[in-house]
């Protein structure tokens, strides 16, 4: 008796929301869509395309799964195993290189050839999302991982009126702070922390040539020459202002010492911003942002993708395209990436929405000699991979620069 | 006789099923891919031992095998010698047995994670004992192994004899307690020390639990991962890499099929060197003990 009233309860919220839904007159259409958007303001970021993506006629399934590496396993693993999502998010790099190869794809050229994203997009992006003239990703937004933040407050506590404008001064302000007993450089200890560093000091220290040159190039003359031993030399250099503490930590629990003014300057990616923003500070008022010094400072370029997964069904080909299409609109664009901290991947966008650090990159993406790729839309994870071994043993033991040079040279051989 | 064979083949039927596709074809499954050059995906080509001479010509992996070295000998000492002390001690009859024998097994109790991350609180030079120890007026005190580099395998060592010595502790009760009491009456008519009678006599004659302590301490530091992600993340830099964590890296992050297995492939060899011998041991026992 009780069972039978249950069933009928089900039948009835069942009946309540399939009905409406088949009573419309073309069924939305469906997108399962894989991502790693789950802390707070990335789910709320997440939440935008969901909702941009419904106001025009598409239904968003959300499939979020904590850890880019895990989201990235999953979908792979779905899609060699022929139960594809719709679309999965992935980096702007090589990440997804392999299952272009493997013909695992559907690509998106008609959505790209009918927007112009020829047109639109930088030259980084399109170089990782565009595989034999066919594009197989649609860019979600631009990360850069290699910012410069200064805690006002420990600046003020050291003495220092302005905030470096150069490498050198960079160095002068850190030795400030440490003669004023705080922690000069926050640092966390992880070997991927320790990579964006070192992707900091490159670019800004050793300079956009030589930059193309380790990473695009992979140039062996280049990387045992001087110039990227002193770049090396700098590096280390800046591991002597971290405080004992950093083995190990969390890039928040970095970001955290700015925020209280114990430590004055960190090497983050732009998503710690939104650290700053929960302890309600302000950029330009408690705290400072660079995204390299000069007025020619190269914009390091990362950032997500969707990837659609090959399937053979007309209505998710359609959703797939749809999707592409959303995402890469200015008003998804510039929604999104006020929630995430990204900027958005078009510059003919109205930035005045966003913060005063993003609407810097987004003036700084204007000009296109200066937008630079992250390491890895140049190297394969498994080359990035080696690198990030030999920087991190260099940064936290004795190694003589030249070994360093020549394991760099090996890592990025294989 | 013959339908209750079929019956109990019948019954250990799935279970041979999992162990022949679930382990032994995976096995076959890792041995095949290490020695291809797959990515993302695997690959049917052949490429010989390329993936090994790579592997070892890693400096990482070298580390990581040399750490697994240090951490092997030492956790199974440490764990073997505490557990055995405390459960001779347990064995005493002293009062609040019950008490004290689930404190000491306690740790094991918690998961590798939990037991990685306490100490990891414990041992932050920031926030755990060292700054405690100073805060009570002990400014010279220092113990700041964990970020060390040359330390902080230690670190981990420490750890793991925390958590594996409890249960030690309860086999090796279980083998004293298992001793004819009569033993012991006869060594004290001879008037020989309580400490003589453990080791010459008591000892050899757990040989069989000993054995099986051995084995168990012995496969779990060969897993041993859980531990150091949650401790130090292989780190500072890769000082506390182990050769699990450098498969796990391959084998998701850095997309490389061909080279994690080979590394799991390594590790198998690695087992199997340890757990032969054992093996063909108990085995010549058996069949002597047949005669």
């Amino acid at each position: 008796m009780k069972f039978t009233r249950h069933a009928l309860a089900v039948a009835a919220i069942l009946a309540a929301t399939v009905l409406p839904a088949t009573a419309q007159t073309s069924a939305p259409l469906k997108a399962e869509v894989i991502h790693w958007w789950t802390s707070g303001g990335e789910s709320a970021a997440a939440k935008t395309l969901a909702e941009a993506y419904k106001a025009q006629g598409g239904q968003w399934v959300d499939t979020a799964i904590a850890l880019g590496e895990q989201a990235r396993s999953v979908a792979i693993n779905r899609i060699a195993g022929g139960n594809p999502p719709t679309a999965a998010q992935f980096n702007t790099t090589q990440q997804f290189r392999d299952i272009v190869e493997q013909g695992l794809l559907n690509n998106v050229d008609e959505v790209a050839k009918r927007d112009g994203w020829d047109k639109f997009l930088p030259e980084t992006v399109l170089q990782a999302i565009r595989v034999n003239g066919r594009y197989y990703a649609a860019p979600v937004n631009i990360h850069n991982m290699s910012w410069f933040w200064f805690s006002k407050a420990a600046f003020k506590k050291a003495g220092i009126a302005e905030e470096p404008k150069s490498f050198d001064e960079l160095f002068a302000v850190l030795d400030k702070l440490k003669a004023a007993g705080l922690v000069p450089l926050a640092h966390g200890g992880q070997p991927w922390q320790d990579g964006i560093v070192f992707t900091a000091t490159l670019a800004h220290y050793g300079g956009r040539d030589l930059y193309l040159k380790v990473f695009r190039d992979r140039d062996t003359k280049a990387i045992m020459g001087e110039d990227f031993k002193k770049v090396l030399l700098a590096f280390k250099r800046l591991q002597s202002y971290t405080d004992k503490g950093s083995p190990g930590r969390n890039w928040n629990d970095a970001t955290a010492m700015l925020i209280s003014g114990r430590a004055g300057v960190q090497i983050m990616g732009d998503w710690a911003k939104g650290e700053f923003a929960q302890a309600k500070q302000e950029a330009g008022k408690d705290y400072g942002c660079s995204f390299g010094f000069g007025p020619n400072a190269p914009y390091i370029v990362q950032g997500d993708v969707m990837v659609f997964p090959k399937t053979s069904k007309p209505d998710q080909i359609k959703a797939q395209q749809l999707l592409a299409s959303v995402i890469t609109q200015p008003a998804t664009q510039v929604a999104f990436s006020q929630k995430k901290g990204s900027i958005p991947i078009r510059t003919d966008v109205d930035a005045s929405k966003l913060d005063i650090c993003a609407q810097m990159g987004v003036a700084a993406m204007k000009d296109k000699a200066r937008q630079l790729g992250n390491g890895e839309i140049y190297i394969t994870p498994d080359q990035n991979g080696a690198l990030q071994d030999v920087l991190t043993s260099y940064w936290n033991r004795n190694i003589p620069v030249e070994k360093v040079q020549k394991d760099i040279v090996s890592a990025l051989r294989n | 006789m013959k339908r209750r064979g079929l019956a109990a083949w019948g019954a250990l039927l799935p279970l041979a099923l999992i162990v022949l596709v679930g382990y032994v074809g995976t096995v076959l499954w890792t041995l095949r891919t290490s020695v291809s050059s797959s990515r993302t995906f695997p690959k049917d080509d052949f490429v010989g031992l390329q993936q090994f001479e790579r592997l070892l010509d890693n400096e990482r992996w070298q580390h990581a095998i040399h750490n697994l070295a240090v951490y092997g000998v030492l956790y199974i000492a440490a764990a073997m010698l505490i557990g055995f002390l405390l459960a001779v001690f347990i064995d005493q009859k002293v009062r609040g047995e019950g008490v004290l024998r689930t404190a000491f097994l306690y740790p094991y109790a918690m998961s590798f994670v939990a037991t990685g991350l306490v100490w990891q609180w414990v041992l932050n030079p920031d926030s755990g004992l060292q700054n405690a120890m100073q805060q009570l007026g002990l400014t010279n005190f220092q113990f700041d192994w964990i970020v060390d580099q040359d330390m902080v395998i230690y670190t981990v060592v420490i750890a793991g004899t925390w958590q594996g010595a409890g249960l030690v502790m309860a086999l090796m009760l279980a083998g004293l307690r298992g001793i004819d009491e009569e033993i012991w009456k006869a060594a004290r008519l001879d008037g020989i020390p309580t400490w003589r009678v453990y080791l010459s006599v008591v000892l050899p004659m757990m040989g069989p639990t000993l054995a099986t302590v051995f084995t168990l301490l012995a496969t779990g530091v060969v897993k041993v991962f859980d531990t150091v992600v949650a401790m130090t993340q292989g780190g500072p830099g890769t000082a506390s890499d182990v050769p699990a964590k450098f498969i796990m890296d391959h084998l998701f992050g850095r997309a490389n099929l061909a080279l994690a297995s080979a590394g799991a492939v390594m590790l198998l060899i690695t087992v199997l060197a340890l757990v032969a011998p054992l093996a063909y041991a108990r085995s010549r026992q058996k069949t002597q003990g047949g005669h």
